[in-house]
């Protein structure tokens, strides 16, 4: 797991999981409709990464299939870190 | 758009996929008043079986109580049928503000507002009061209703892990630079039936100046020593800000809803919110009804006293028998059985004892938290706990699940 993943991964584990939940994420662990992350829930982690990677990701692109896995997050993430830069 | 062949294949498909994925909702047809014993046709067109009935929200048994019966009659003879439209036009009665001026005072609140639902209070309450700068702030497992109406408001929405006052106080803290900070819980919550920890979230209110909303839906009229809901029961009679709960439980179980807290979020309301404004006037019959309760629950608590009683009794009597109960001590008991396709059997088989329960499984509880959700009402004897419980040891024999924890129970279910 790179840096990216590592973030998302103990962001989700310290926000959405119950003490003594010992489930285990991975990058590929589906997390909305695995039902580990409630859609309505979903909005922190997205104004997590918003903040932590000083990016805006517009709400059409905040999908729960774009959330659904930490794989797909940190591609999300990448995607507008490259939108940022290249403004 | 004519409803040509291609929108209707696209809406069976949709309905099928429904049935496939074993979430297609049938209703069970009830051919007797509300009580703690029905008559039930299932599946449509079976000959109806009588049953007791521990699935209903009629907590206190008011339902098909004969002075709400008889109220509701004269309710209909004097006030009419309907009012034919919204409050604010030609739509409030004297009766509409009296039952208004006694949910507030048994509330214990500073004004009230009626609407047709408490689906409609909490879709309404949020987008009348809270604006772009102000934060919402929500336990994770309120109820829909409450989702549904923070969607609909400009406010942030953050959430807190079920019942974390750590996690909660973290996010009042994160929150500090908004205009207005809202906690939002239920008070009684309704899968699991625990009460929420008022106490807590009214001191961590104060600290971090916040406002406590509460959804006492499931504790209006019988929570508390009078009843008078969870801020009763925790101490904190008058430090809620806003109430929102429901008739169509314990109070007479019929429709019907309210916002009730502080006089000026009551008339944002009156003004503002949209369920209110656009939906017809709570209907004179149900009004009148709902009087006759206010004045049954506040003339003595021996209904509340006689659900608490039964509540222990039942909590018991599972224990006792090997099933995992949630704890808790409202009269929302959870019988947990963890697997979704068990959960199914489990209730169709105490259908067939003529026990009508239901199972709870994903997406309505989460995963691997399957369960048969039983409650109690003040309508329940000794001899409908008995003989329900009987049902309950007979199927859970079958199964070989008595005794058995959630470890065993997931092991034995997991292929």
């Amino acid at each position: 797991m790179d840096e990216l993943s590592t973030v998302v991964r103990d962001y989700i584990i310290r926000e959405y999981l119950e003490e003594g939940d010992d489930r285990e994420i991975t990058e590929t662990t589906l997390l909305i409709s695995g039902g580990i992350v409630d859609s309505f829930s979903m909005v922190s982690l997205k104004r997590f990464l918003e903040k932590k990677y000083s990016i805006r990701i517009p709400d059409a692109d905040a999908t729960p299939e774009a959330f659904d896995t930490v794989e797909r997050i940190v591609e999300l993430v990448r995607r507008f870190q490259t939108v940022a830069s290249s403004a | 758009m004519a409803f040509i062949d291609t929108v209707r294949n696209f809406y069976q498909a949709d309905l099928e996929a429904i049935r496939a994925a074993g979430l297609f909702k049938e209703e069970r047809i009830i051919r007797s008043p509300q009580w703690s014993e029905i008559e039930v046709e299932f599946p449509v067109g079976a000959k109806t079986r009588k049953c007791i009935n521990i699935c209903a929200n009629n907590y206190l048994g008011l339902s098909s109580h004969p002075d709400v019966i008889a109220a509701a009659h004269a309710g209909l003879d004097a006030r009419g049928y309907g009012m034919s439209s919204v409050r604010f036009i030609c739509g409030t009665q004297d009766i509409h503000g009296e039952l208004e001026n006694r949910l507030t005072e048994f509330l214990g609140t500073e004004d009230t507002l009626l609407f047709p639902s408490c689906m409609d209070a909490n879709a309404g309450f949020f987008e009348a009061c809270l604006k772009e700068q102000d934060v919402m702030i929500a336990d994770r497992l309120v109820h829909a209703s409450i989702v549904d109406g923070m969607r609909l408001c400009k406010a942030m929405q953050d959430t807190y892990k079920h019942s974390d006052m750590g996690h909660l106080e973290e996010k009042l803290q994160e929150h500090q630079d908004k205009r207005f900070r809202i906690i939002i819980t239920d008070g009684v919550f309704s899968m699991d039936g625990d009460v929420a920890k008022l106490a807590e979230i009214v001191a961590l209110a104060e600290k971090y100046n916040a406002m406590v909303f509460v959804d006492d839906s499931h504790a209006t009229g019988f929570i508390g020593r009078t009843g008078r809901g969870t801020h009763e029961h925790c101490g904190v009679l008058g430090k809620i800000d806003v109430i929102t709960t429901t008739l169509g439980k314990a109070l007479g179980g019929a429709s019907g809803g309210c916002v009730s807290g502080r006089r000026e979020l009551v008339e944002l309301c009156r003004q503002r919110a949209r369920p209110y404004l656009f939906s017809n006037a709570v209907a004179p019959v149900i009004v009148a009804g709902a009087l006759k309760v206010m004045d049954l629950i506040t003339a003595g608590t021996d209904r509340r006293d006689k659900l608490e009683w039964n509540t222990r009794y039942w909590r018991g009597l599972l224990k006792d028998s090997g099933f995992d109960v949630k704890e808790g001590e409202s009269p929302i008991v959870p019988v947990m059985l963890y697997n979704a396709r068990l959960a199914q059997d489990f209730a169709r088989e105490l259908f067939e004892e003529g026990i009508y329960a239901v199972g709870f499984f994903f997406p309505v509880v989460p995963k691997e938290q399957a369960r048969i959700r039983t409650q109690l009402s003040a309508a329940h004897e000794k001899h409908h706990l008995d003989a329900a419980i009987a049902a309950f040891r007979k199927v859970g024999q079958k199964h070989g699940i008595l005794g058995l924890g959630k470890k065993e129970l997931m092991a034995r279910y997991a292929a």
